[in-house]
Formats: C-alpha cells, sequence, structure tokens
C-alpha cells in the first residue's frame, strides 16, 4: 500500500492504496461515487468512464497511481445545483432504461462535444462506437447528443452577445 | 367491509424514509422535477443499512388495502406494488393508472416497488404482464381506497356520498364547494382498515368499480419516467452502490470447462495476499473472499484449481450444432396441432415449397456481469438484487439456505437490464450462501468474462418448414415443425437449478422438459400442421450452456422461421410479400374477443404507409452497384399485442456487411398507458431485435463457452443504429373508443418478428436467402459469393 493524491470533481483524497489498483474501485469504494459502474473490466463497453483532462478515459484499466490531472465524474457535471445540458437532453430525449450503461454515454458524449461542438452523425456514431448499451438506448442517445450540441450552442451564442452588449 | 388488519409499522418507517431521498435528489432537480413524487426501489433501505428491519419478514396481506396505498398528512399518496421496473417506465404508468382511479394529482403520489417485506407479492416482472394483468388489483385498490375516502367525507361533511365530487384529493360538496375536507385530512395516521377480496392477487377487489377509459385522466399522457434524473444526475443507488458495515468482497472461481471435476485447491497461493479472507468451497463450487474488491478479483485470478474434465465432452462444438440438433433423439415432443388435411393439401399442391431455419443460443449477456449483496444480519438474510423477481428469489434463497422464508427479504434496486431469467439469480444465492457462512455482509460480482460464458441462453432452434402453393399461388397446406435444444431449461430462482446448487451437486430427478414453440400468425391457411419437440445436449448440469427464459423466450427463434418462410412463399407464388400476408389475414372471417385478427390487418397496413411501402415481389434485381438495398416486413403477435415490422437494410457486396438504415414497427397492444415510455420500450426492443439478428451467437468449442466479452461476442453498437425509426401506435379495435379498452403486453412483442424482417430484407436486396442467424459480414459475404452475387 502507499499513499496516492487525487482530484475528484473538485475534492482533493489522499488514499492509502495498492498504486496499480484500477482507478475504478478506488472512485467507488474509497471516494464514495456511483457514476462510474464496472460493466466489463477490460475497456470494453465505456460504464466506467470518466473525464481527465478533457479526455473520456476508461476508469477499470487505468491504474490510479498514472492519473495525471482532475478526475471528473458523473457526479461532477452538474453545477450550482444545475444539470449539464448534456444532462439535461438526456432526460428530455428520456434516454435511459436501466440506466446502467448511461454514465458512459453520457461521460464520452460530454467529451466529445467540449471537443467537437456540432459533430456530424459520422463523428458521433464513430466516437460512441465503443460505448455500449444493452438496452439498446442508442438511436435516443444519438439524439441527445444533438440537442446538447444545439442547447450549448446556443448557450454560448447567449453568451457572446453578452459579452458584446 | 371494515374489519381488523393492521399495518405493518415498517411501511410508515420505509415512506418516510423514501420521502426523505426523494426530497434530496428532488433539489439537484428542481427544473424538471420540481414538485413531482416517484418511484421507488427501496434503494432507502440500503442506505440506511439495516437499521430499518429487523425481522423476521411476513408477507404483506394483498387483501388488506393498508398494503396497496397510504395516504400522508400533506395530501400526497404512496403506491405500493408488487412489480419491478428494470426501466422501461412501468413505474410510472401505475403511478398514472393509480392516480387517475384514486382521483390525486399524479405528481403528488409516490410508488413503491419490489422489495417483498414491504410490498405485496405480484411475481415483480415478467412476461409483459405489468399493464396486461397487475395493474387490475393496483387499478381496483385505489378505486376502493377513493369510494372509502367518499364514505368518510360523507360522514365528516354531513352529506350523502352521491351528493359529494371529488378532485386532486379533495372532497367538496356538489352544492357549496366551500364545504370540502382533503384525503389527508381524512385518513393520514390512520389505516383504511378495510378488507379487500379476491382469490389470489390478480383477483383483488373491493367494491368499487373501475373508470371507463375516457374518465381517466393521467392515463394515455406522455408523462415522462421518473426514475430517469437519478439514471443521468449520479445520484440513482444501485445494488452494486450497497455498502454495509463490515461488508466484504466476493468473486467466484468458475470450472475453466463444462462438467468439470474440482480435483485440488492450493491455499497457500493465495493465503498472503493482502486482504485475503477466505476460500470457500463445497463441491466443485468455488469463491474467494476479501476485505477490498480488487483484493477479490486478484485472490480469483491467481488461485491455483485443478480440474478433471468429464468423461464425454458435455456439447458439440457450435459450428456442429445443427448437425448434432439434427441428429438427436428428442427427449419430449409435443402433441401435433393438425388444421384439416394438410397430407392432402401436399399432395395436390401445384407447388411445394421447403426451407430449414437456425437460430444459435443467444446469450442474456447482461450489460454488466451478475452482482448481489447479502446480509446475514440477526439471524435474518436480506438480499439487495436487481432481478426482476425479486419475490421468487425470497422463496428460493430461503430453500437454497434452508431458512424458514420469514427470515429472508429481497429488497429490489436497480442494476443492469434484466430481460428474463439473468444470472442475478445465481449471484444472489451465491452471496447468500458465503455471507451466511462467514456471518459478514457480501458483495458477489460476476466478472465480464463470467458473466457472458455462464449466463443463461436462449434455446438455439431448427425450423423445418414445408409449404403448398395451390394454382393460383395460394398457401393451401403449411407445415412447421420446430426443434429446439432446451431441455433442463433453468426456471426462475430454483434452488436445485440455480448455478451454485449445481455445483455443489443437486441435482433434479426429472430435469425440466422445455420447450419448443409454435408459430404467432393468424393467418387463414385451410390445412396445417404444427409439430415442436427438445432435444438435449450431452450434459446438461454444471454447464454454461443452460437455457432459461431470455425476453419473448421462443418467439424470436420460432417466428424466424415461420415469417422468413411466408416470404419464401411469396416469393415462389410471386407475390408482394405484405400482399401476400394480407390476403392471408382477411381470407378469415371471425376474429377473438380481443379483436386480434383486425389488429394484425391494422399493424399490417399502418407499417405499410409509416413506410410508403411499394407493392412488387421480392427479390429487386440487384444491380451492380457495392451497396444493395431492399425492404423486408414480418408479422406476430404475442399475447394480445400485434406487431408489424419493416426494416430497409442495405448490404455491402463487398464486405457483407448489413446496415438495418430504416425502421418502422407498427404496434398495437390496446389501451396505452403511456405512449412515450411506450415508444421507447418498443424502439429498444427493436434494436434489440435488431442485435441478435445480425451480431449475437454464443459460440463454444466441446468443452467450453468461448464467447466471452464484447470482442468475442459482439452485441449492437452506435455505427449499426438505423438513421431513421419510426414507432406507429396503433389502436385496431373495431371500436376504438370503447370505454372498456383493455392494456395488453408490450416488452416483448417488438423483438419476435425482427430476425426474420431483416431477413426479408437482405433477400429483397440481394436475392440471398440467409436462413441461419446471426447475419455477421462473413456469413452474408460467402452466401453472396456462393450466389455469385
Amino acid at each position: 500500500m502507499s499513499k496516492v493524491n487525487l482530484k475528484v470533481n473538485g475534492s482533493m483524497h489522499t488514499l492509502d492504496v495498492e498504486p496499480d489498483t484500477p482507478l475504478l474501485y478506488i472512485l467507488r469504494n474509497d471516494v464514495g461515487l456511483q457514476g462510474p459502474r464496472f460493466g466489463c473490466g477490460l475497456g470494453q463497453c465505456g460504464a466506467c468512464t470518466v473525464i481527465i483532462n478533457g479526455v473520456a478515459v476508461r476508469s477499470c484499466i487505468l491504474p490510479v497511481s498514472s492519473v495525471k490531472g482532475e478526475v471528473t465524474t458523473l457526479e461532477g457535471l452538474s453545477s450550482n445545483g444545475r444539470l449539464h445540458p448534456v444532462q439535461q437532453a438526456w432526460i428530455d430525449e428520456q434516454v435511459p432504461q436501466c440506466g446502467f450503461c448511461q454514465n458512459g454515454q453520457i461521460m464520452t458524449a460530454k467529451a466529445l462535444l467540449d471537443k467537437i461542438p456540432q459533430p456530424t452523425d459520422a463523428q458521433i456514431r464513430e466516437t460512441m462506437n465503443t460505448t455500449l448499451c444493452r438496452c439498446m438506448t442508442y438511436y435516443r442517445v444519438q439524439a441527445a447528443i444533438k440537442r446538447a450540441a444545439q442547447t450549448m450552442s446556443n448557450g454560448r451564442t447567449a453568451s457572446a452577445e453578452k459579452a458584446r452588449v | 367491509m371494515t374489519i381488523s388488519g393492521v399495518i405493518p409499522k415498517h411501511i410508515e418507517e420505509v415512506l418516510s424514509t423514501h420521502r426523505r431521498g426523494f426530497l434530496k435528489s428532488a433539489g439537484l432537480l428542481v427544473v424538471s422535477f420540481a414538485t413531482g413524487g416517484g418511484t421507488f426501489v427501496s434503494e432507502a433501505l440500503a442506505q440506511n443499512g439495516n437499521a430499518a428491519r429487523e425481522g423476521p419478514y411476513p408477507d404483506p396481506d394483498f387483501r388488506q388495502l393498508d398494503s396497496w396505498i397510504v395516504i400522508h398528512e400533506n395530501n400526497t399518496a404512496t403506491f405500493y406494488v408488487g412489480k419491478t421496473d428494470p426501466g422501461q417506465g412501468t413505474g410510472t404508468s401505475f403511478r398514472q393508472l393509480m392516480s387517475d382511479e384514486l382521483d390525486i394529482a399524479f405528481d403528488q403520489t409516490t410508488c413503491v416497488m419490489g422489495s417483498t417485506d414491504i410490498t405485496v407479492d405480484q411475481g415483480g416482472s415478467g412476461g409483459s404482464s405489468a399493464m396486461e394483468r397487475d395493474s387490475w388489483p393496483m387499478r381496483r385498490a385505489a378505486a376502493e381506497a377513493r369510494r372509502v375516502l367518499l364514505e368518510m367525507a360523507a360522514d365528516h361533511l354531513g352529506a350523502p356520498a352521491d351528493q359529494l365530487t371529488v378532485s386532486n384529493a379533495v372532497i367538496c360538496l356538489k352544492a357549496d364547494p366551500s364545504k370540502r375536507v382533503t384525503y389527508g385530512e381524512l385518513i393520514a395516521g390512520k389505516k383504511f382498515n378495510v378488507r379487500l377480496t379476491g382469490a389470489n392477487v390478480n383477483a383483488v377487489t373491493g367494491i368499487a368499480k373501475v373508470k371507463p377509459v375516457h374518465e381517466l385522466k393521467y392515463t394515455g399522457q406522455p408523462i415522462q419516467r421518473d426514475d430517469i434524473p437519478a439514471k443521468v444526475d449520479g445520484s440513482q443507488k444501485w445494488v452494486v452502490d450497497v455498502r454495509l458495515p463490515g461488508m466484504v468482497h466476493a468473486r467466484n472461481i468458475k470450472p475453466p470447462f463444462a462438467c468439470a471435476k474440482l480435483t485440488g485447491i492450493d491455499e497457500s497461493s493465495v493465503r498472503n495476499l493482502p486482504g485475503f479472507i477466505k476460500v470457500m468451497r463445497k463441491g466443485n463450487y468455488v469463491a474467494v473472499v476479501c476485505e477490498r474488491e480488487e483484493q477479490a478479483i486478484r485472490a480469483a485470478r491467481e488461485l491455483k484449481t485443478t480440474w478433471e474434465k468429464p468423461a464425454t465432452a458435455p456439447f458439440p462444438a457450435s459450428e456442429d450444432l445443427f448437425h448434432y440438433m439434427r441428429g438427436a433423439t428428442p427427449t419430449s415432443v409435443a402433441e401435433p396441432i393438425v388444421v384439416g388435411d394438410p397430407d392432402a393439401a401436399f399432395s395436390s399442391a401445384a407447388k411445394v415449397v421447403e426451407a430449414e431455419y437456425e437460430i444459435p443460443f443467444q446469450g442474456h449477456t447482461a450489460f454488466a456481469g451478475a452482482a448481489a449483496v447479502a446480509d446475514p444480519s440477526n439471524d435474518q438474510m436480506t438480499v439487495y438484487s436487481n432481478d426482476m423477481k425479486s419475490y421468487s428469489m425470497r422463496t428460493g434463497v430461503a430453500a437454497f439456505l434452508g431458512m424458514p422464508r420469514e427470515r429472508v427479504r429481497v429488497v429490489y434496486m436497480q442494476g443492469p437490464q434484466c430481460f428474463g431469467r439473468s444470472a442475478a439469480e445465481d449471484a444472489a444465492c451465491e452471496a447468500a450462501w458465503i455471507a451466511r457462512e462467514i456471518g459478514r455482509p457480501v458483495r458477489m460480482q460476476w466478472m465480464r468474462q463470467e458473466e457472458t460464458a455462464w449466463d443463461t441462453k436462449g434455446p438455439a432452434f431448427l425450423v423445418k418448414m414445408r409449404g403448398a402453393l395451390d394454382a393460383s399461388g395460394r398457401l393451401a397446406g403449411y407445415e412447421y415443425s420446430a426443434r429446439s435444444c432446451d431441455y433442463n431449461h433453468v426456471g426462475y430462482n430454483e434452488h436445485d437449478t440455480v448455478l451454485i446448487a449445481q455445483l455443489m451437486g443437486a441435482r433434479r430427478e426429472k430435469p425440466a422438459n422445455g420447450s419448443s414453440a409454435m408459430p404467432s400468425d393468424v393467418y387463414a391457411i385451410p390445412h396445417r400442421r404444427m409439430a415442436g419437440e427438445v432435444v438435449s445436449l450431452p450434459l446438461v448440469w454444471e454447464t454454461p450452456i443452460r437455457t432459461g427464459n431470455l425476453r419473448d423466450p421462443n418467439g424470436p427463434q420460432s417466428t424466424f422461421g415461420a415469417e422468413s418462410f411466408i416470404d419464401e412463399l411469396a416469393a415462389a407464388a410471386k407475390s408482394d410479400p405484405l400482399q401476400f400476408r394480407m390476403d392471408m389475414l382477411k381470407a378469415a372471417t371471425i376474429d377473438d374477443a380481443g379483436f386480434r385478427r383486425a389488429r394484425s390487418i391494422a399493424v399490417l397496413k399502418a407499417a405499410a404507409e409509416a413506410y410508403s411501402w411499394d407493392p412488387r415481389p421480392s427479390p429487386k434485381s440487384p444491380g451492380k452497384e457495392d451497396i444493395l438495398t431492399g425492404r423486408g416486413v414480418a408479422y406476430s403477435f404475442r399475447g394480445q399485442t400485434v406487431v408489424a415490422q419493416i426494416a430497409e437494410v442495405e448490404v455491402n457486396r463487398r464486405t457483407g456487411h448489413v446496415w438495418a438504415k430504416r425502421m418502422v414497427c407498427a404496434h398495437d397492444c390496446g389501451l396505452i398507458v403511456n405512449p412515450q415510455s411506450l415508444r421507447h420500450t418498443i424502439e429498444c426492443a427493436t434494436l434489440h431485435g435488431l442485435s441478435r439478428a445480425i451480431h449475437e451467437e454464443v459460440q463454444f468449442d466441446t468443452e467450453k463457452v468461448t464467447s466471452m466479452d464484447w470482442i468475442s461476442h459482439p452485441t449492437l453498437r452506435h455505427s449499426d443504429v438505423p438513421e431513421r425509426i419510426d414507432i406507429v401506435l396503433v389502436n385496431g379495435d373495431p371500436n376504438p373508443n370503447r370505454s372498456d379498452l383493455r392494456p395488453y403486453g408490450a416488452g416483448e412483442a417488438a423483438i419476435k418478428p425482427m430476425l426474420a424482417a431483416i431477413a426479408n430484407a437482405i433477400y429483397d436486396a440481394t436475392g440471398v436467402r440467409i436462413r441461419r442467424v446471426p447475419f455477421r459480414d462473413a456469413r452474408v459475404l460467402a452466401a453472396l459469393k456462393a450466389a455469385k452475387i
């Protein structure tokens, strides 16, 4: 066991763990989060996705000692009690069924929209292609991504106009 | 009517915990969820550990009104129902129906589901029965509560009940609305103490009658599902999130071969690992227990075990499966169904068409490995599970452990999707057994490879079809003969077939027969013979190839044969495949009480209109381009729900890749309670069918399953999704506005015709008939090449 410092959703945590432990188990069992979940432990499904330095990362295969940068989880997306536009789009489009995979869908989509604010259908399909859902909510996930892109774009326009005024 | 019967004290306790949990989560969701209630599974119980209830846990009395409805001081209501909602929105729909019958605002209600000690046993989920069967006792209980409250108000206001009116849980005098009393003022803090009648939970009723359809206000509205916000904001508490004081982590060590015998364990290989607690072993069942999760994963990986293979191969390799099934002696043969004189029809036929179809084992393959948490505190056993049948799990765990049923409870919580008999049931017995043995709460989690290889499978099918066309191209004779590989089909929560019991040596003297299936159509075919039989794999115990119910258990398989073949007949008759079906539906004149024939015609017509179906025989003559396009239709019913699916596919001639570019599903399930969640359920079932059509197959060699993860067992992905899906909700009842329109099931029906719809579309595009599922690239490409396309 050794000391590991981890910044998660704005808070610092000092943990005494085996350094090769996958980040997922630390987030769930030591930090007490429930957004990232175990789906495959192989990096194939996306259930465990977190965002580090703007990149959607599979925390089930990432040793905690190799984490460089702040970790954002599903719980860290909302701010001041307001849902992130991606989350709101997920509610507006009524995306989940069982919901177990949706952490991966939402976090991967969020990282995509931060990188490409107005993705094409092909970019959405390509980026999301390794994020799986066994309830088969894909059609609505894709609709929600487009809705969120629109909302975020409207938000940026509004901010820019405000700045000009 | 009013006799003794006490509301269990814990219902109130749980309620207050739920309410607190609800308010807390609602804080984050002010915008979308301002005043509303919600549907709750018992995560509050898990959050609070076991403080709430020490046990034992007697069954809630389904004949007591207080077991179904509690009204609070602030004039809100909580409904308690014996169902589970793994994500299709049934919880929200129950609230809509019960709010309507009780006459209370929807957003002033909550619904608690699925935990065995606080909700009556309605069986949990299964068989698409939520609206069709199980919503009725809920509605009648709510109607009865309204009636009783009106009587109480009559006393309170000093006026006869027929001079009162009720709206949003407020009762007032019709003549003088200022004279009013709320439900909360009448009953909060007290009990109804009203006895209901009925031979069983499905028949539960009071005196009051349910409302006619036109008086239902929330029913039929596209109200947003109440379980979604928590699944999106990260506040949802899942089974895998249960943390109890002293809880430890367990992982299984599965036999490396089917039907293997454990010959040795070298405990020294893990004894010194950090956090190691114990190796659990009984018979061929092996698990490790450690303090932390990652420690248990490591110990399970590093534990040295030795195993002996069985004397004979437990099964043929998957590529030899259908050859094996053809040659096997059936373990059971159903009495054939014969209509008319099929032999005569075949002997006088102008043309006889024959074909045979193959559907492999397809897995449940839940999105995440099965999990359960078991707590042995106070000499009771509490199991936290996402199994859709929490009530039979309680009975099964009690029988497996040899504990009195009253000492076992199952707390239903959310988990990865559950479409039948899933491995969640196996994980529950494993967690419970280990918890009892070591005297600490245990969290059991299956790994990905374990889930994919060892979960229950939908049975493989061979379907042989023969058809006799007369000189005018009409189908005069029809033979259907199905053979399923389903012997020793595992039931729900059976203490002697659950995997840990098998590994510990339990054997049923008489294994379950399993079943085959008949086609689900109402075509008027004058002469028919339909037969089904079951065969067995060589070894059926302690094997990863064990069959159990998977979403519409035999329907996709039998319908793949039946509805592909109808297409082949239409092609042989040079008829448009949709019109060919329509003609056979219209050839009859009699219908059943639910008008299934009329509604079958209506869905086919609606699908054709939505798609703009252009009548012509299949196939198109394929052009020279790389991408070939075509469309296919298939139709079936499940229970009284009728479905027509139209698929438009692109087939890549160079790669064999199939993309369903467009789907149209027309669906009639009678009364629609929530069109929003219904559309979503149909859409997801359609895509689940697409996944099974183009990807899913359990593969194995002669000793083990080799489909182990999402690479070796592919599933539908984002890139496979149609660019357009149209769901057409049909009401094909001859009297669509009838006041007694009934709701039918919707969880499964849409998946049933999907394998055939895709196969028929591929045929239309390419002229190549593929009679073996799934239509993976390599198989399609080989078929195209063989046909020189």
